[in-house]
């Protein structure tokens, strides 16, 4: 018997029809709106309602046609997806208020200049239109370079050489052992408290205890860049197959050349891309400078002596001591702008991170 | 250049374990030596304590005596370094560094050990080792591509130009074809009978074929059980182990009884 | 045996080798280097050593000092309420960030079209590489001028229980608030991991599940949830680590003030934002109080990371992945 076009597959008998789930969600919408237009109408509410409606009614209408078990599936998927779309809201609504509020404060201007001689008469005559923004993020963009560069000269070295240690020398060692948890308890040090903890060395080293210039600053975050650092390249070092440092040793090389001729250039893409993402991670750093290197307003070349300023102390600051206190927009669009900033160099430092891991890693396939 | 090896009295053991027990072996120059015997035997291992590479794993030592035309590998004050430098090895699987051309990868022995050489020197370098390995004209026309572009027979020949171009007096090599198609491992066997012109060869291999074909004597390895040392049972020349053993467990193995 | 056994030995001196050895550098470079790097780890060992003994030296004068001279009268007096401060904002990031970060895991590695599943890592990626002070300045400049009418809700129709006791912060700016931005912070923590452990089940036993005609709910549930148990707790643990330790969105979110049981009124204070709140103004006394909680927050994150480190460990041996 050939089949004809009205014939139904026993296989799909007792199955909800495709087009279910969008009914569910069509009907849920207008419930959802017609619901938040009784206490005042608003996106929160009409999304709330809806969701919840069809959250609830979804896995029940499709249980109720095919059995309890599809109708629990159809809950959990129907959350997955939510959860999803739950964590999406945040995401999307920091990009667009960095963008939206961060673009209008943007200028060439902004970029070249730093904080020196602003003063909340400016800022109030900027506030009633008599006056341009004035001020800008050139001192912390040059407090935030050096001091996240020192970080990386201190934090590269060492953090590389341990994880050689690691790989190539500590196998089955109780040092290693001992390294690799207490880096991994180093990886859990708040943020503050690294900060802290650089200033109080330096405190007790200078005898001054309110020494804070760019260098302490540098030293709290390799604090917290060294684990991350060593825990990448370790991984890195540890992917290198052991028969090319076999190789090595069978040609009568030595030991210390074939780890930095052979086994680093092999795992370098890596390495470099992890280094990379520890600096974007620690150039939005806020808390350990804020009690290491304080905070300026004008430009400070020397991160070994005097206050500095970075991109994220400067938004902090901007924020909550705004330059003039009667006209606090002035300086939360100063705060957005350099937001912007930051995020953008975060990002592109996130890309090159990608590009090095794809682009220079070791070409194996024929 | 091609130097004996005379192997007296030699354990190996891996921290307390004994992993190879009390082998004694004469290896003449310009020959083929094939060692062969079941999974586990000891052969590999025993094999890497011929250029030292077994202390690469942590544990691992021996006692006893080899010795490279009568300089005794482990006499104190030997650099395992210079060891290897004047025994190279081939390993199982093709491993051409992966960040380095063709060319480079040949020059390696010299390059890593910033041992500096003039670039006719290096040309010519290059190309007598490729020549020797039997790869020059595969690739004459495309030295500055990656190695790890080559298949996998190639690579292999690679590999083998690569520990040529350091002039070693000896070549290990530690089942180099296992990894290969019948047709490279025919390129690879051809290349063996050409290496032993000019080098002391010792090949560990699984395939008895392999051993009849390219060695000119043989040495059975066998192991009586798990945690049982590895042994020597017969070291001859190729035709006498796989015709006329005189020990009856070579036999059982060259006819395929066991193993 | 006519040559003589030093053909083998090493020299560091190129005037005496034998000429057909090569060279092959000097052996003590393998020492410098295997020293030097081994030197590079036992530092990081006197690092976190340095950290403890020199937060220790310098929180010590709080220990020693006149009661009248502290901020509370008492150090127990003055980080208790930042311990349960702290607690509290950690507890409402971990409640409101471990459903999702589990559900946004489990899309990325189960639910979304292969094609996509990429994406949305990167995506999520995103959102770990945010600076946290901004998500700081979204918190009190988007986020709590707008969750207001929420906390009106709660404090009318939910006052009854202490934590929602009225009447509600007219700014937002609340411990509730501040652990909502904090659970956000850390959800790409518990995604991230969570999503390497859902990735690793073996394929075997998931469609031994299907093949038994689970549906994709069931299978999650017999095979994934299982053996992801471990990981997922030792997630929220290091989340929790993260959580406590956060400052700027504390700082920046947060009208601080006395413990207060109300979620949705201003107060509480957390020991970051305190410490970075009043840090950079403090001398003397006032800075070691300040060090000393510092040490305290230390400690407590300090056990919680240990406690996740213990549960990964254990969980390696049992999972039986390898």
């Amino acid at each position: 018997m050939t089949a004809t076009p009205a014939h139904t597959s026993r296989l799909t008998s007792g199955q909800a029809p495709k087009w279910l789930p969008l009914a569910i969600l069509a009907v849920s919408l207008i419930l959802g709106a017609a619901a938040s237009a009784l206490i005042g109408f608003s996106i929160a509410t009409f999304a709330l309602f809806s969701g919840l409606i069809f959250i609830i009614a979804g896995p029940l209408i499709v249980g109720a046609i095919e059995g309890r078990r599809k109708g629990a599936d159809a809950l959990a998927r129907y959350m997955v997806y939510g959860t999803f779309l739950i964590a999406l809201i945040p995401l999307i609504s920091v990009l667009y208020t960095v963008l939206a509020r961060g673009v209008p404060g943007l200028s060439g201007d902004f970029l070249m200049n730093s904080m020196k001689g602003v003063t909340g008469v400016h800022d109030n005559a900027a506030a009633s239109g008599e006056g341009n923004v004035l001020g800008g993020i050139y001192h912390a963009i040059i407090g935030t370079l050096e001091i996240t560069l020192l970080a990386t000269l201190i934090s590269v070295p060492i953090g590389l050489l341990t994880a050689i240690y690691l790989v190539e020398y500590g196998e089955g060692k109780w040092l290693a052992k001992a390294i690799t948890f207490f880096v991994d308890v180093m990886t859990g040090i708040p943020s503050i408290v690294a900060g802290l903890f650089a200033a109080s060395f330096f405190a007790l080293v200078t005898g001054n205890p309110m020494n804070r210039m760019g260098l302490v600053a540098a030293v709290a975050l390799s604090v917290l860049m060294i684990p991350t650092v060593v825990r990448n390249a370790e991984e890195m070092l540890r992917i290198v197959p052991n028969e090319l440092r076999e190789a090595s040793y069978a040609l009568g090389v030595r030991k210390w050349r074939t780890i930095t001729k052979v086994v680093i250039p092999t795992a370098i893409s890596g390495i470099a891309s992890g280094v990379t993402l520890a600096i974007a991670r620690v150039i939005g750093e806020t808390a350990p400078i804020l009690v290491t290197a304080g905070f300026v307003t004008s430009i400070n070349w020397n991160a070994f002596s005097g206050w500095m300023a970075t991109l994220p102390t400067y938004i902090y600051y901007q924020i909550m001591t705004p330059t003039s206190p009667t006209a606090a927009a002035v300086s939360e669009t100063r705060a957005w702008a350099a937001a912007l900033i930051l995020i953008l160099i975060v990002m592109v430092l996130n890309l090159i991170a990608r590009a090095i891991a794809k682009i220079f890693a070791p070409k194996t396939g024929r | 250049m091609s130097k004996r090896i005379d192997v007296e009295n030699l354990n190996v053991y891996y921290g307390d374990f004994l992993a190879v027990e009390d082998v004694n072996m004469a290896i003449e120059p310009r020959s083929v030596t094939a060692f062969i015997g079941p999974s586990g035997c000891g052969k590999s291992t025993f094999l890497r304590t011929l250029n030292r590479m077994h202390e690469v794993i942590s544990g691992a030592r021996v006692e006893g005596k080899v010795l490279l035309d009568g300089d005794d590998l482990y006499g104190k004050g030997v650099d395992p370094v210079v060891v290897r430098s004047q025994i190279g090895m081939v390993f199982q699987r093709p491993n051409p560094f992966p960040t380095m051309s063709i060319r480079e990868n040949v020059l390696a022995g010299v390059k890593l050990n910033n041992r500096k050489i003039s670039k006719t020197d290096a040309d010519e370098l290059v190309e007598n080792s490729l020549r020797g390995a039997n790869l020059w004209n595969e690739v004459k026309g495309r030295l500055d591509k990656p190695g790890s572009g080559l298949s996998g027979g190639q690579q292999q020949r690679l590999c083998i130009a690569r520990s040529i171009a350091v002039k070693p007096d000896v070549i290990l090599m530690d089942e180099p074809c296992s990894a290969l198609d019948p047709i490279s491992t025919l390129a690879v066997e051809d290349l063996i009978n050409e290496l032993k012109e000019e080098y002391t060869v010792v090949i560990v291999t699984h395939n008895m074929q392999q051993a009849a074909r390219v060695s000119d004597k043989t040495a059975f390895f066998n192991i009586a059980g798990t945690g049982k040392p590895g042994k020597l049972i017969e070291y001859a020349p190729t035709q006498e182990i796989f015709n006329n053993p005189s020990e009856k467990s070579t036999e059982d193995y060259v006819s395929g009884r066991f193993g | 045996m006519s040559i003589s056994a030093d053909a083998l030995k090493p020299s560091g001196n190129k005037r005496t080798q034998t000429k057909d050895l090569p060279d092959v550098g000097n052996p003590a470079a393998d020492k410098i280097f295997s020293g030097i790097s081994l030197a590079a780890g036992i530092l990081i060992l006197v690092v976190l050593a340095a950290v403890a003994i020199f937060l220790v030296a310098q929180a010590l004068p709080v220990f020693t000092a006149d009661s009248e001279d502290l901020t509370s009268g008492s150090f127990l007096k003055y980080i208790l309420p930042l311990t349960i401060g702290t607690l509290i904002a950690s507890t409402i990031a971990l409640l409101l960030a471990t459903p999702i970060g589990i559900g946004v895991a489990l899309f990325i590695s189960h639910y979304a079209p292969a094609r996509l599943s990429k994406g949305i890592g990167y995506v999520i990626d995103l959102l770990a590489a945010i600076p946290s002070v901004i998500f700081g300045a979204w918190g009190a400049s988007v986020l709590a001028p707008k969750i207001v009418p929420f906390y009106d809700w709660l404090a009318t129709y939910l006052g009854f229980l202490p934590i929602f006791e009225g009447p509600a912060s007219q700014t937002g700016k609340t411990i509730l608030t501040a652990g909502i931005v904090l659970g956000i912070m850390i959800l790409p923590i518990i995604t991230s991991m969570c999503r390497e452990i859902f990735i690793q089940t073996p394929k075997l036993q998931e469609e031994a599940a299907l093949g038994l005609g689970a549906t994709r709910w069931e299978m999650i549930r017999m095979t994934v949830f299982p053996f992801a148990r471990g990981g997922i707790i030792s997630a929220v643990m290091l989340a929790l680590g993260r959580a406590l330790g956060e400052t700027m969105a504390v700082t920046l979110v947060l009208a601080s003030g006395p413990l207060t049981a109300s979620l949705i009124t201003s107060g509480n204070q957390t020991f970051a934002s305190e410490i970075a709140l009043n840090f950079p103004e403090a001398y003397g006394l006032r800075m070691s109080e300040l060090i000393a909680a510092g040490l305290v927050l230390f400690v407590i994150t300090l056990i919680v990371n240990v406690i996740a480190r213990l549960i990964v460990s254990r969980y390696k041996e049992f999972s039986g992945a390898n």
